[in-house]
């Protein structure tokens, strides 16, 4: 396990996005801080007052799990924009495509030769022994070989064009509907900015995202019929899945619509069944198919993956492709990387230790107050220490949670994690910012300029999980 | 469509039409309370207005689960604002919502925001607020959103399928509530033959046609005084009465026969003769046959009309191989 030597991978002086050490603003930021200071608080704090009003309205609102005060919620959004430079979002964005290939170069091998277990890159059990791994997917065709159709890259930076990849998001990945929104949002709210200022365009995304999944259908279909399968209107990001088959243009599904006959899938219809040829499901693999995986779904279609075995029916994302993006995988990356595709890799992974080797188990119980630790199979900042930010006896009881099962958890250097201008009660203050882009594949590996910002609204936090109180912000990258 | 989708709509726009009509009863019913005619000759009580939206409704034993006796203030409470009563105005706008929330990829974002701020701001109504603003300030503000929401729709949607599910369910609504407000007169209205033509008449005539909006069409089309024959064939048979069992018969045959393409489908046969029966229908006919005994046997036809079109559109049943699957909503990802 590599160290960090590099001492700004976790210096206290936070990289601030927008201005400079002199607090002079930074070059990119240049015409907007300009605005910025030409626009009086009370009108900001109008126009922030009226973003609240009109996300509410609008209904953009994610549910909180645990929570028991209300089923739905609007994720807090900030108009100040997180915004980049060209030249560094070229970079991010190859780095963000390179990985999505390598990953889905990854996911074949595994479920076909597994050459990467037989060089010896990767252990056998790491793959095999991961409850991800799908041994029903095992000599399964998928058209195009494409697993991962929708990635969510979680990149953070902490200074200038170093960004690290925080984690791999391959199941099924969530936001892509606030990156739209925002963006409408600062063009309803600032048209002018607009028209000063080259931000690249996002809203095609909807239209990709549709090419990559009709070009992934199964053999010998001419005119695709594509339909978003989801869970259903409790479900956290209900409004995601409505807002992406309506952008689409496509019909929105839940189990209960689908069936299963002859190894087809259709859809009930006011005029009868009628066949589904892509499925973006938003529901997991266990839930899928209770002949298949769990008994107990009642969100998944009886017969699916029967379905999907013969070849009838796409998925999007490929069942099993989770196993790529668990935190303990996730530090085989850059080696998956030079493995299938011969290349350097262009972003960097951050320093991580396994748990489940002595070694690193040492070294993490012993500096546990400076580290932070995840659970390998968690996601959405559930159920992790973030060890500057904790009590002692916080720290003492996730010692005994790690102690108890050590290869469930990796750990990594706390990130001095850049930092945007946001809105707070206190005025205009810094908060730590990540960044989710989108990679799309199917026809081709591309991203929209763009992706999610996501801000850790308290002060000092770095959880910038809308489930733990993370809000947003419009990301803009400028055109060159 | 998805037959799930064809279903949320037909009832976003049944439950906002209900909502409607719910204001519109209540309103006729506050209006005749403060009617100065409460209490006729000795033996010739007539109800009181406020059990009328009991029995149109048909909530009367839920009712008396709740409140041991009817007042203005607890009927009010009981259908405007009670949670617990599915056609209280609240319940009816929170399913409306919930339908859109449903398919809000089947709908425009428009129609969608408009119907989740009637949400936002039905929750933050109670009882304090619907006295301040003035009862029937209260109502007409309901209807106006219904008006709204409709206008919305008219705007912005897509004359599509689920346009027409949209509509099936408004006129579907609006068949039942105009049969059941018109045979309010039956239960409460007529305290005794002496009575017809007499300024209660009059006046209880006039709060139902009212009601109904229809109060200036009879004028215009009449310019007579106000007669029992004269409002039933004004809302039952005259198809140019926008409320009228005739006019909302007119699309709803329309809208079924354009649903069901080139099948022949029962539905479409059932709303063919209901549809004939007021397209060729006498006044005179209704009245030896007796208004609420027409009244009645039109209500049940409505009925089994919407069986009929759940059957073949709303919720279908296929042959399905395989296991069988409960209907739950849950949500169960972490």
């Amino acid at each position: 396990m590599n160290m960090p030597t590099n001492g700004s991978l976790t210096a206290q002086r936070w990289f601030n996005e927008m201005y400079d050490e002199s607090g002079a603003p930074r070059e990119h930021y240049a015409a907007f801080a300009n605005w910025l200071g030409s626009k009086p608080v009370e009108f900001m704090l109008q126009k922030q007052k009226e973003a609240d009003t009109l996300y509410a309205r609008q209904g953009i609102t994610f549910a909180v799990y645990g929570d028991d005060t209300g089923v739905e919620r609007s994720i807090p959004f900030d108009i100040i924009p997180r915004i980049m430079r060209p030249g560094a979002w070229k970079a991010l964005s190859d780095g963000c495509c390179q990985r999505v290939r390598a990953l889905n170069a990854f996911l074949k091998d595994i479920y076909h030769g597994q050459e990467i277990i037989k060089a010896g890159i990767i252990p056998e059990q790491q793959v095999l022994g991961n409850i991800l791994f799908r041994p029903e997917m095992r000599g399964v065709h998928v058209p195009a070989d494409v697993y991962v159709h929708v990635a969510g890259i979680d990149i953070v930076k902490v200074e200038r064009d170093t960004f690290y990849v925080l984690e791999d998001n391959l199941r099924t990945p969530s936001g892509v509907s606030y990156m739209l929104e925002n963006r409408k949002m600062m063009m309803r709210l600032f048209p002018d900015l607009f028209s000063r200022i080259p931000i690249a365009p996002v809203d095609h995304y909807a239209d990709v995202l549709l090419d990559n999944l009709r070009a992934v259908a199964p053999a010998g279909v001419s005119n695709p019929t594509v339909a978003v399968l989801t869970p259903g209107s409790y479900n956290s990001a209900y409004f995601e899945h409505a807002f992406l088959a309506q952008q689409m243009g496509v019909e929105l599904v839940e189990g209960l619509d689908l069936f299963v006959a002859d190894n087809y899938v259709y859809m009930r219809t006011t005029h009868g069944p009628q066949r589904v040829d892509v499925i973006y499901r938003r529901v997991d693999d266990d839930f899928l198919d209770p002949l298949a995986f769990r008994e107990d779904s009642v969100v998944g279609v009886p017969g699916l993956f029967g379905a999907y075995r013969a070849g009838r029916v796409t998925l999007a994302n490929a069942i099993g492709s989770g196993v790529a993006d668990d935190k303990s995988t996730y530090v085989y990356v850059p080696d998956m990387i030079r493995f299938y595709l011969g290349e350097e890799p262009i972003l960097q992974n951050v320093p991580t230790y396994q748990l489940g080797k002595p070694d690193d188990l040492k070294y993490v119980l012993a500096h546990l107050p400076e580290l932070v630790v995840k659970e390998v199979q968690g996601s959405g900042g559930y159920g992790m220490l973030v060890g500057p930010a904790s009590t002692r006896a916080e720290i003492d009881a996730y010692r005994e949670r790690i102690l108890a099962s050590p290869a469930a958890f990796i750990a990594q250097p706390t990130l001095a994690l850049s930092t945007c201008p946001t809105y707070v009660q206190s005025g205009i203050a810094p908060r730590h910012v990540d960044l989710r882009p989108y990679v799309l594949s199917g026809r081709a590996v591309s991203l929209v300029p763009g992706g999610l910002t996501r801000v850790a609204l308290r002060e000092g936090s770095l959880v910038v999980n809308s489930s733990q109180g993370g809000g947003t912000k419009d990301t803009w990258v400028l055109e060159a | 469509m998805l037959a799930r989708a064809a279903n949320n709509l037909y009832w976003m726009s049944r439950h906002i039409e209900r909502a409607e009509n719910t204001a519109r009863m209540l309103d006729v019913t506050y209006r005749m309370s403060l009617l100065p005619y409460r209490v006729l000759e000795a033996g010739q009580e007539w109800a009181d207005p406020w059990a009328l939206p009991l029995v149109i409704t048909g909530r009367a034993t839920a009712y008396y689960e709740l409140y041991p006796e009817i007042t203005p203030n607890n009927m009010l409470h009981f259908m405007v604002l009670d949670p617990s009563n599915p056609s209280s105005i609240y319940s009816c706008i929170q399913a409306a919502r919930e339908n859109a929330r449903s398919v809000r990829g089947a709908i425009t974002s428009e129609m969608y925001e408009d119907l989740n701020q009637l949400w936002l701001d039905m929750r933050n109504v109670d009882y304090p607020h619907v006295e301040s603003r003035g009862i029937s300030e209260f109502f007409d503000w309901v209807k106006l959103q219904s008006h709204q929401f409709r206008g919305v729709t008219f705007g912005t949607m897509l004359r599509d399928e689920g346009y027409q599910f949209i509509r099936l369910g408004t006129f579907m609504e609006r068949a039942d509530n105009t049969a059941r407000i018109v045979d309010v007169k039956y239960h409460t209205l007529l305290p005794s033959a002496a009575d017809v033509g007499g300024a209660v008449d009059y006046y209880q005539w006039s709060a139902l046609l009212r009601s109904v909006s229809a109060f200036d069409s009879y004028r215009k089309v009449y310019r007579d005084v106000i007669t029992p024959m004269k409002v039933a064939e004004l809302l039952i048979l005259r198809d140019d009465v926008p409320r009228s069992l005739h006019a909302c018969m007119n699309d709803i045959y329309e809208i079924l026969r354009n649903l069901s393409d080139d099948t022949q489908l029962e539905a479409e046969r059932m709303a063919g003769e209901l549809h004939a029966k007021l397209h060729y229908g006498r006044t005179q006919q209704i009245f030896d046959v007796g208004l609420h005994e027409y009244l009645m046997d039109f209500l049940d036809g409505i009925g089994n009309l919407a069986s009929e079109i759940n059957r073949d559109f709303l919720v279908p049943v296929y042959p399905r191989p395989g296991a069988t699957q409960t209907q739950t909503q849950s949500s169960y990802l972490a």
